[in-house]
């Protein structure tokens, strides 16, 4: 028996399948230079583009001159607008239903803004006729401030100045894009005012860029021969790019090929269409040559998709036990020139909604306006899911904002409101179904391992030598619980453009017992070769080793909507274990075939089919596919192949219990990071050691948001953070180590259970540490602070506070 | 265009001879004349580190160097650090310990650390921080990055002990 089960442990480890840290197959290449990034990409006769950008934020383009661009020696063509309008491209249909000029058309909206493209033969020589290039101005008035720009005369969208309907609904001011609203607000104004404690604040949580390590560009090369067009470029959603090119095009999506190469990191940067995208299009079009275009660091900064400028308002109000009663929000959002933000259609504001947080709030009500500036367009989802951080931060924050009100500890507020476990599946006030929680387990958990007494009672000691003029540094304490809504479809209430959110695997099992995987997802660095080979693995009992995953080509994936939202293990993943619960079917069939007994009288056990009551009779996956192709089986096609489109019935909601200390040096404002403890409960667990990578990661982005990185504009509309050296990166210098945990409350409706997890820790992270420095101040009488805390903002609020003598 | 210079470097043990404009950079001919695309150009300020290569035995930022600047130089990149048959530790210890997610920075990271871990061969965890903040990564909040090297230090003097 002992040899049974010894055997059955080493068949499983064997497979490498789910819940093991198997080591990344990514790695060998990545490790030795050997990646394949968009710019490593060189093609016969390759021309490099590059963009002639507008200095002003708003002005009004009079002329521009190539003549002396076009004389220089290697410039093959210069795009302007005139030369698009023949093609109907010089604006381009953005994802959220708005539409984005390529090239400046008549006048230009925020500094950085595509002019010109220039075609040469060299990126020296693009650069030097960008130089070459005059646009002549005339400088309009600036509006950065969104509230400024729905009382201004200023226009700024003159195209639709005239249009009293936008794509979601009735326009309020010529610079207003939308108003969205969620809840009942009637019902949500009586409970608050019936109410006996109530807390009311204004949360900014600032603009933001997801900065990837590698920019944005991609490489057009039309075959004029044969009519097909291939496209290479960092695109988070490949079949998306393939379909919005097809359109824009006219060019049939079967002549399209778009392939994602390796990505160096997305984090929602790259999930949109850009200007660069279609103008290398146009290039290789005129050219017939395969044209080039690579941003720099400068361009990506100003230009592709920032995160965040929410502007959020909000009144929380409660008994005097703590209990919360109600929860309005009004948002004013920050879109910039282009509505181009990347939300499912029928979610402006994304799932701004789910801000009723991890609390059992019996009523609530959210509305949001967006609003034009002259800022750039975007408003992606950086390391979230559709502006679940903007709800997350905002939540957290009024529950800390409450707590002052109350005079209680925040943590105790937040215990007394969590969901509980047997109410889920629960559905929020705002119309949210969280699958599966358990709040207090994890919160208990959480608050056990730091210490949570003896540290409110250190920073009570701390404070009290502060006051005796003992020390100069203050305890802040920051905590945050957070639920995730990730994975979206399902497809009636998700779609972008019309195009349903689900997404797709495709399992080919070779004769020989080694598999090819295709989906419709993207790695851009969470190893999904590595992950998703192991939920095929425990699936179909091929180990994971003897399984190839490969993504981002169109032309042999199957269609899927790509990887953001923390969407690719729920929708895609779950794919991958149905297209393998198919291969296993027809595997079982042709197993009883080969053993001579009916499909019903055979197990599945690891990696093969046994005869029950006979474990001595059995057919291995590597018997039964080689079966599967050469022998002919009555009743069954030849092969073992398998297909799964996956609509997921629910989104899964990851949480998250995190723990901050921070020791504030009042006098500098550094805030130096003592401890940070991040229990995340992302249902299944496939590979912990990706999933800790991937917490690490996620909250070394949270502190560069919370702690100083920011997109910040002056009046003018110039950017003041263009480049590294003024937009905060964390170094290994600045960023502390971590401790993780996790809980496992597996999601209901997930065919493995699992929910997802890159961007949890991001969510969590952000209002963990902006609690802990609101959190030391809170004694001297800080209700709010906005972000980001760099050491400036933090001395300036002790100086406000007068902690400087 | 301003006439090209000829010159010569010794690049992972090959004697190249290329043709340069003055202004060509660093990075521009040893991805693009030499097709050696494992250093990666992130910000062009040299404040991320993507780029960086061995030049005469130190860390270089070859995204702010002039191509000319290495007229004569022994430089080694990613490309020439181990091979996939052996592989250097750093490379090794890097897989091992999940120090890499999406790769970007990965070949500035190991070849940065290589040179760190010969101007220091025993750091603690602090050293290690300190000495590789010209280095950014995005995805994996350096824990594990500052782990592999940890790991590759102590490979690399046990090995040592072991040769004594």
């Amino acid at each position: 028996m002992n040899e049974i089960i010894q055997d059955k442990e080493i068949r499983a480890a064997n497979l490498k399948g789910l819940g093991c840290s198997r080591r990344r197959v990514e790695d060998a290449r990545f490790t030795q230079g050997k990646g394949n990034y968009i710019d490593d990409i060189k093609l016969p006769g390759m021309l490099y583009g590059d963009f002639v950008r507008s200095p002003f934020a708003h002005a009004r383009v009079k002329s521009i001159n190539t003549d002396a661009a076009m004389a220089l020696d290697g410039v093959v063509a210069v795009l302007t607008a005139k030369d698009l309008e023949p093609l109907s491209l010089h604006w381009m249909p953005t994802l959220a239903g708005d539409k984005q000029m390529v090239l400046a058309d008549g006048k230009v909206l925020f500094q950085g803004q595509e002019v010109a493209f220039v075609v040469a033969n060299d990126r020296y020589v693009a650069a030097d006729a960008v130089e070459l290039i005059e646009v002549e101005y005339e400088e309009l008035p600036v509006i950065v401030d969104p509230f400024e720009a729905m009382k201004s005369d200023v226009v700024l969208r003159e195209d639709i100045a005239d249009q009293k309907e936008g794509a979601h609904g009735a326009r309020k001011h010529h610079n207003h894009i939308f108003f969205w609203e969620a809840g009942d607000e009637t019902a949500t104004d009586q409970a608050i005012e019936a109410s006996d404690i109530v807390a009311e604040e204004t949360v900014y949580y600032h603009r933001t860029h997801p900065c990837p390590l590698e920019t944005c560009g991609s490489i057009a090369s039309m075959d004029k021969v044969n009519g097909k067009l291939t496209l290479w470029g960092t695109f988070q959603a490949p079949h998306v790019v393939r379909t919005v090119a097809s359109l824009l095009s006219g060019i049939e999506e079967h002549n399209i090929r778009v392939i994602s190469p390796d990505i160096g990191g997305g984090f929602g940067n790259k999930v949109g269409v850009y200007p660069g995208y279609v103008c290398s299009i146009v290039a290789s079009i005129v050219t017939g040559k395969p044209v080039k275009w690579v941003e720099d660091r400068m361009e990506n900064l100003m230009s592709t998709a920032f995160a965040r400028d929410y502007w959020m308002k909000g009144r929380i109000s409660a008994t005097r036990e703590g209990k919360i009663t109600g929860l309005h929000c009004h948002v004013t959002a920050n879109h910039g020139a282009f509505d181009s933000c990347a939300d499912p259609t029928k979610y402006p504001a994304g799932f701004m909604s789910v801000c009723t947080g991890s609390y059992d709030i019996p009523v609530a009500y959210l509305g949001v306006d967006g609003v034009y500036t002259n800022r750039a367009p975007g408003g992606v989802a950086y390391r979230c899911s559709f502006r679940v951080t903007e709800a997350v931060y905002f939540i957290e924050r009024m529950i800390e904002v409450l707590a002052i009100e109350l005079n209680m500890d925040s943590a105790e507020l937040r215990r007394i409101n969590f969901i509980r476990k047997e109410q889920f599946p629960y559905r929020s006030a705002l119309g949210w179904e969280y699958d599966s929680g358990d709040y207090h387990t994890a919160w208990d958990r959480a608050l056990k391992t730091v210490g949570y007494e003896d540290l409110r009672r250190e920073q009570a000691e701390r404070l009290e030598s502060f006051r005796l003029g003992k020390t100069r540094s203050l305890m802040g304490i920051g905590l945050s619980f957070f639920t995730e809504i990730v994975g979206a479809g399902p497809v009636k209430n998700c779609d972008i453009l019309g195009m349903g959110m689900f997404d797709s695997c495709e399992i080919r099992v070779h004769p020989t017992g080694s598999a090819i995987a295709r989906l419709g997802t993207i790695n851009q660095g969470q190893g999904h070769a590595t992950t998703f080979a192991q939920i095929m693995a425990s699936e179909t009992g091929i180990p994971a080793d003897s399984i190839t995953i490969e993504e981002g080509d169109t032309d042999t994936a199957p269609y899927g909507l790509g990887t953001y939202g923390s969407r690719s293990t729920p929708v895609a993943g779950a794919a991958m274990a149905m297209a393998g619960r198919k291969i296993r079917a027809k595997a079982q069939m042709i197993a009883a075939y080969l053993l001579e007994v009916h499909d019903d009288d055979v197990d599945f056990d690891i990696d093969r089919f046994v005869v029950k009551g006979a474990p001595e009779r059995f057919k291995t996956m590597k018997e039964i596919a080689f079966a599967a192709y050469n022998q002919a089986i009555p009743g069954l096609e030849p092969g073992l192949e398998a297909v799964s489109y996956y609509d997921p019935p629910n989104m899964t909601y990851p949480f998250g219990a995190y723990v901050c200390v921070m020791d504030i040096d009042v006098d500098t404002g550094v805030a130096d990071i003592r401890r940070f403890f991040a229990l995340d409960d992302c249902g299944t667990r496939i590979n912990p050691m990706i999933i800790e990578g991937q917490v690490h990661g996620g909250l070394t982005e949270a502190l560069a948001v919370a702690m100083g990185q920011e997109l910040a504009y002056d009046d003018m509309g110039n950017v003041k953070t263009g480049t590294l050296m003024d937009f905060f990166l964390p170094t290994a210098w600045e960023t502390p180590n971590y401790e993780t945990d996790h809980t496992v409350t597996p999601s209901p409706h997930h065919p493995i259970g699992a929910k997802g997890v890159g961007e949890s820790p991001h969510v969590g992270g952000v209002p963990c540490l902006s609690n802990a420095v609101q959190d030391a101040f809170r004694p001297f009488g800080l209700r709010h602070a906005d972000m980001p805390h760099d050491h400036w903002r933090i001395w300036k609020m002790a100086s406000e506070l007068e902690l400087h003598g | 265009m301003t006439s090209k210079v000829a010159m010569k470097l010794n690049v992972n043990g090959e004697a190249h001879e290329i043709l340069a404009e003055p202004r060509e950079l660093l990075i521009h001919a040893l991805r693009e004349q030499l097709d050696l695309t494992g250093p990666h150009v992130g910000c062009e300020t040299s404040h991320c580190g993507a780029c960086t290569i061995i030049m005469n035995g130190m860390s270089v930022k070859s995204c702010t160097l002039f191509a000319v600047q290495a007229q004569g130089a022994e430089i080694t990149t990613i490309e020439g650090i181990g091979n996939p048959d052996d592989l250097h530790v750093l490379q090794e210890k890097f897989s091992e310990h999940h120090g890499l997610q999406c790769g970007f920075c990965t070949p500035g990271m190991i070849t940065r650390a290589a040179v760190f871990l010969e101007e220091n061969p025993d750091p603690t965890e602090e050293e290690i921080r300190f000495g590789m903040a010209g280095n950014i990564c995005r995805c994996t909040g350096y824990q594990n990055i500052v782990k592999s090297i940890l790991a590759a230090a102590a490979d690399i003097q046990a090995a040592k002990e072991a040769a004594q």
